[in-house]
């Protein structure tokens, strides 16, 4: 671990000018993002509309086209505390109250002329989604119907039960991959048609690399919190992180965004800087945050001295990147379909098959908890939870909190019931804590 | 002699317990929590005084439990009723492996290790469904006393199947079931069951291991302990302090910082 090497020494920055800046700069670049979508769309243009699960950010990065990413928008609006607002207009207009709220969001957001409290966002010209959620085609629907625009689906070839994966050299690994890569040509026709540009292989070399240098930082920067005291809470600060890992994929400032934010997590880990919190408790969060909530909801662990070190969250929603596969610049068509296979399909996995890494877990990170948040209205990331935690307590004996909002919906948010779960939750994690120093 | 007291704002009542440093208890005391929870606390934490010999100043230490444990203004420090009910049960019964408690708004499924420490828990989320207040909503609807309804229940011939998982929803079907002609035993006999098929669900996500200590108000209720054994197959236990569940180990937790063989349960307090 870095806590046993030299501590880090940055030369001419003070631990003011290091500490902090990654949530500064991240914050900073995401509000300059949502305004250059509002330009984009004051220039009466639109943007290609893509999912944090297999954004094809590189393809797409290659044609200079914007990107938009719904659940983004639709999630900053329940951060900033108008997604209601938003829910009603769509429930108005005839959608149920058990549709996801990321889609109601966003369809009174295309019904409000793009309408947003952090800016504009342009409509879309084309809509890129993958199978790693089920809703993300019949949302894109949705803009099919409302702006007449094509919709590309690459159908990414999942797992197709726990530790089945085939991998690079196996025939069926082989075959996913062709596939995935037929699928990318015909990507690739299409933006040609769409953007009247020849597709430039130098070009999307260009965007790997930029690319590669961001996976290498994400993977670094999950690492580290393996660190005592962790260096980041992964609920809110590693929230921060992946809003720059999808809106900058593949532009030199992503990457060069998370070769600094190493180098501060390596300082922090370095010189046993932690979170604000003092560390009683290192937790791993399973599943989607609650924003409605979003900044009392991490008190409710914090107050108890509850760290969250990682999440599944930075897993799937950055798109698999965490495994760390890195593009072969020498063969870049070849590899990014096997980069998109790998990468989304563990995106997936991190959904439907986390357990088996939260086991080992327990051990790198020193976990003394795990925390499962099913919410009502997102189905793909739920429904599995509860065999998940079945299958993880039967194979360790870390304590686990099962707990249910929402991630929009403040109507299904209880405050005052999740305060008394969490609160049990610590309760007996002291409990156990002291029963454990009472026989050392 | 020290003196230690547990105090349970619950949604629909308010429960108070001191018990001597042998764990026994000395009194109890139970009022409706009404709309002042502040004042019920106080109130309840009064009359359990007045039915005791015991002086204020006696009372070393007060634990608030219940959804209005942060309400308890004069008590030492709060512990969820999740942690009372499990450590109160494992008190009354100590062979108990599972607790299901019953109250006007929740009903919990608690798995506790031997010393009554809260190994998982699984409560009803946002919705009274398989609680007290489905049990209330069908006694408005049929003008029944509520300690009534289980000895009545117990008089059913041929339960009907209440489909209705919806407090809101149980009375219309409750008087849609009395327009059919059907009996109020059979009607009552079949929202016992509904909510005891509802609780069993609660406890298999724990899992169901014996003992199980039944507790809460509802435990009160001999119609819901008859369908709770029936459908599980086994003799539940239920104490005659069942109501008092929560406040009872609220009192042992303050006991334990009296006797000082407890660090605070709450991180960053002091130990008394």
């Amino acid at each position: 671990m870095s806590d046993e090497k030299q501590p880090v020494v940055l030369k001419g920055q003070t631990a003011e000018e290091i500490v902090g800046r990654g949530a500064k700069a991240g914050a900073r670049m995401f509000r300059e993002w949502f305004q250059n979508l509002t330009q984009v769309s004051e220039h009466d243009k639109g943007a290609a509309y893509v999912f944090v699960m297999g954004s094809m950010a590189e393809v797409l990065r290659v044609f200079d086209m914007p990107m938009v990413f719904p659940e983004i928008h639709s999630l900053q609006t329940a951060v900033r505390r108008v997604a209601d607002q938003y829910l009603n207009e769509a429930e108005d207009y005839g959608y149920s109250p058990d549709i996801c709220g990321y889609v109601k969001a966003d369809f009174a957001l295309q019904l409000r002329g793009g309408e947003h409290p952090m800016g504009r966002i342009p409509p879309p010209t084309v809509a890129v989604i993958t199978n790693a959620c089920n809703t993300y085609i019949k949302w894109a629907e949705i803009w099919e119907r409302m702006y007449h625009i094509p919709v590309f689906t690459l159908d990414v070839p999942g797992s197709r039960a726990a530790d089945t994966q085939s991998w690079p050299g196996e025939e069926a690994f082989e075959r996913d991959r062709r596939y995935v890569a037929a699928q990318i040509d015909e990507l690739i026709q299409l933006c040609e048609k769409l953007t009247g540009r020849r597709f430039d292989i130098d070009r999307l070399r260009e965007v790997l690399d930029n690319t590669n240098q961001m996976i290498r930082g994400w993977r670094r920067v999950l690492e580290l919190n393996r660190s005592r005291p962790a260096v980041f809470n992964a609920l809110t600060d590693g929230t921060i992180y992946l809003g720059v890992a999808n809106a900058f994929r593949g532009t030199p400032e992503g990457g060069q965004y998370f070769t600094d934010l190493v180098e501060e997590m390596e300082y922090k880990a370095s010189h046993g800087i932690g979170t604000p919190v003092e560390e009683e408790h290192r937790l791993v969060f399973v599943g989607v945050p609650c924003y409605p909530i979003f900044r009392r909801f991490n008190e409710l662990f914090t107050e108890w001295g509850g760290v969250f070190v990682s999440s599944t969250y930075l897993w799937f929603a950055s798109g698999g990147i965490n495994l760390g596969f890195e593009y072969d610049l020498d063969h870049p068509l070849e590899s990014l379909a096997e980069g998109v296979l790998i990468s989304v399909r563990h995106a997936m996995d991190s959904m439907f098959f986390p357990h088996r890494a939260l086991v080992e877990m327990v051990d790198t990170y020193s976990v003394d908890g795990v925390v499962y948040h099913p919410i009502k209205s997102c189905r793909t990331t739920s429904t599995g939870q509860a065999d998940s935690r079945r299958a993880f307590m039967q194979e360790t004996d870390v304590p686990s909190l099962f707990i249910e909002s929402d991630m929009m919906d403040k109507r299904v948010v209880s405050e005052a019931q999740l305060k008394n779960r969490i609160d049990a939750f610590f309760e007996g994690l002291n409990a156990r804590k002291l029963h454990k120093t009472a026989v050392q | 002699m020290a003196y230690a007291a547990g105090v349970d704002v619950g949604s629909t009542q308010t429960k108070a317990v001191i018990i001597d440093e042998q764990r026994r208890i000395v009194a109890r005391a139970l009022i409706d929590t009404g709309s002042n929870v502040v004042a019920a606390a106080e109130n309840a934490y009064v009359e359990c005084l007045r039915n005791s010999d015991v002086q204020e100043e006696e009372i070393e230490y007060v634990v608030g439990t219940g959804y209005g444990r942060y309400r308890v203004t004069f008590g030492n420090t709060q512990v969820t009723e999740i942690s009372c009910h499990g450590r109160g049960a494992v008190h009354m019964f100590p062979d108990t492996k599972t607790v299901l408690d019953m109250g006007g708004q929740d009903t919990k499924a608690i798995r506790v290790s031997p010393n009554g420490e809260i190994l998982d828990f699984c409560m009803n989320d946002k919705c009274a469904a398989g609680t007290g207040r489905f049990l209330g909503a069908a006694a408005a609807a049929l003008d029944i006393p509520l300690d009534q309804l289980g000895p009545t229940a117990l008089r059913a011939e041929k339960p009907v199947r209440i489909s209705t998982t919806c407090t809101v929803f149980a009375e219309s079907e409750v008087l849609s079931w009395l327009g059919k002609g059907k009996k109020i035993e059979d009607i009552l006999l079949g929202v016992h069951q509904s909510i005891a098929s509802r609780s069993i669900g609660l406890l298999r996500r724990v899992g169901i291991e014996q003992e199980l200590t039944f507790t809460g108000g509802v435990a009160k209720n001999v119609g819901m302990i008859h369908v709770l054994n029936e459908a599980l197959g086994f003799e539940i236990n239920v104490s005659e302090d069942s109501h008092y569940m929560g406040a009872i180990g609220a009192a042992l937790f303050a006991l334990d910082y009296v006797l000082g063989s407890r660090v605070p349960v709450r991180a960053g307090e002091d130990t008394p």
